[in-house]
């Protein structure tokens, strides 16, 4: 039976971006992917590579994301290169808009505090009305202002999946779809993985299985204790060029279509959609981009964002089963670079990635002070 | 390219006269646009927005969003899931509509 250097459980953004990178570095890899019964976060999604706003508690989560905002432009060009699957990526920066001025006032202190922690690698700007109107002429009269960061961009999540899908195919990678993985376990030096009328086998196991690393981490030592929460989308017709550079909650796509979104909802694993949601999130857009009034609306979703409890990412090696991995996040997208290329190699045996430390289960552990 | 076909027992249809690019279409009342548009000979109605490339109505569902018209200045409505009104201003939809 075939022994593959490293087993990726999940076919979604997180686990094809590190079985991509395992596999162009050499190593033999398998994918292995449940199938469309699956949550897919990874079809569902809004499509940023947003870094502004992001790690304001834990700073090297903004350095982590500029890292991935950096290495993009070379993981777009060399999928291109490989596959002809062009990711659509841009990175003319990104706002995100206020609409008083005490928002624009708690945004600033926000950012300035998050450009400090960095060192001054994060930086942005405040635009007033005038200068937003310049660079979104159709901005609407209530938006009082927007912050500025060149680090924003996106790019299409479907054609990364895609790019990253077909990258990992011509590096001799192997995919295997089909059905959900329920048992991983350790024998002797290497990993079975089994799953219904197959057991695969590999030196190394990682986990990006989404929401499905709640009940497979603890099977090799680990922990992730991942929550869903909701997300849904509103898409309308294409039409010409309206929207130059992508904000927090609307992006304009390469075919013209006007993606609106961002709604946090605790609902379970229910991947549907409810009107008086995506009523709110419409009347927003008009808000934000008055013309939009009369656009139609061609499709809704809803999509399961995987999150930990405090929203950070979750990368670790298991200590009591060497060789087993798990990943996780919601930014797929944004970080799918880094998990390329510098996730990738740090699971491949290079050392870990200085910015991904803090990243690890015991976060969520009970906490406690001794008073003085 | 396409006939009407008359079904048996099936009571007669009133005539709706529509517009094309200005050119006038008789169509039958419980028609789509598109359906109007096939049985009058029309077989492109709207350029695609990055070749500029001529389409015509296709799926006849609701689907494949090919049947693009303006309609009485309305961009971008499905050709296919709007039916025919008499004096009805139907135009080519050429690229991707405009805001505003």
């Amino acid at each position: 039976m075939k022994i593959y250097d490293f087993a990726v459980v999940g076919g979604g953004l997180v686990g094809s971006a590190i079985a991509y990178g395992l596999a162009k570095a050499g190593h033999r890899v398998a994918v292995l992917d449940e199938g469309d019964v699956a949550y897919r976060a990874s079809r569902g999604n809004f499509g940023l590579v947003w870094v502004q706003g992001k790690g304001l508690e834990i700073p090297s989560y903004s350095q982590w994301s500029m890292s991935s905002a950096s290495l993009w432009p070379s993981l777009s060009e060399e999928l291109w290169e490989l596959t002809e699957v062009a990711t659509q990526h841009q990175a003319p920066g990104g706002v995100h808009l206020c609409y008083s001025h005490k928002e624009m006032e708690l945004r600033q202190a926000d950012l300035t505090s998050l450009a400090k922690a960095t060192g001054g690698q994060f930086d942005f700007a405040m635009l007033d009305h005038e200068q937003l109107r310049e660079m979104i002429p159709e901005i609407g009269e209530s938006v009082t202002g927007a912050s500025w960061s060149r680090w924003d961009g996106h790019a299409n999540p479907l054609y990364l999946l895609r790019g990253l899908h077909a990258g990992f195919l011509r590096c001799g990678g192997t995919f295997l779809p089909g059905s959900k993985v329920h048992r991983v376990q350790q024998n002797g030096g290497s990993f079975v993985i089994e799953r219904e009328g197959e057991r695969v086998l590999a030196e190394r196991v990682v986990l990006a299985a989404g929401l499905g690393n709640r009940l497979l981490a603890p099977q090799v030592g680990l922990h992730a204790p991942l929550v869903p929460n909701r997300g849904e989308i509103l898409v309308t017709e294409r039409m010409r060029p309206l929207l130059n550079l992508p904000t927090t909650y609307l992006r304009q796509t390469g075919e013209g279509s006007i993606l609106m979104g961002d709604s946090h909802e605790d609902v379970g694993f229910d991947e549907g959609t409810e009107t008086p949601v995506l009523s709110h999130i419409a009347q927003r857009a008009v808000r934000a981009l008055p013309a939009l009034a009369n656009t139609r609306i061609v499709r809704t979703w809803g999509a399961l964002r995987v999150m930990t409890p405090d929203g950070y990412p979750l990368y670790q090696a298991s200590l009591s089963h060497p060789g087993a991995f798990v990943a996780c996040c919601h930014s797929g997208v944004t970080l799918a670079a880094a998990h390329a290329k510098r996730l990738a190699p740090w699971i491949a045996g290079d050392s870990l990635p200085s910015e991904i430390a803090p990243f690890t289960a015991e976060r969520f552990d009970v906490q406690t002070v001794i008073p003085a | 390219m396409f006939k009407r076909l008359s079904l048996p027992d099936a009571p007669a249809q009133k005539t709706v006269i529509v517009y094309f690019d200005g050119r006038q279409v008789t169509a039958q009342d419980g028609d789509t646009i598109a359906a109007a548009l096939l049985s009058a000979g029309v077989e492109a109605c709207r350029t695609t927005p990055v070749s500029g490339s001529p389409r015509g109505p296709y799926c006849m569902m609701g689907v494949c969003f090919e049947c693009l018209v303006e309609v009485d200045d309305i961009p971008n409505v499905q050709g296919c899931q709007v039916l025919v009104k008499d004096g009805m201003q139907i135009r080519s939809q050429h690229g991707a509509r405009r805001l505003g």
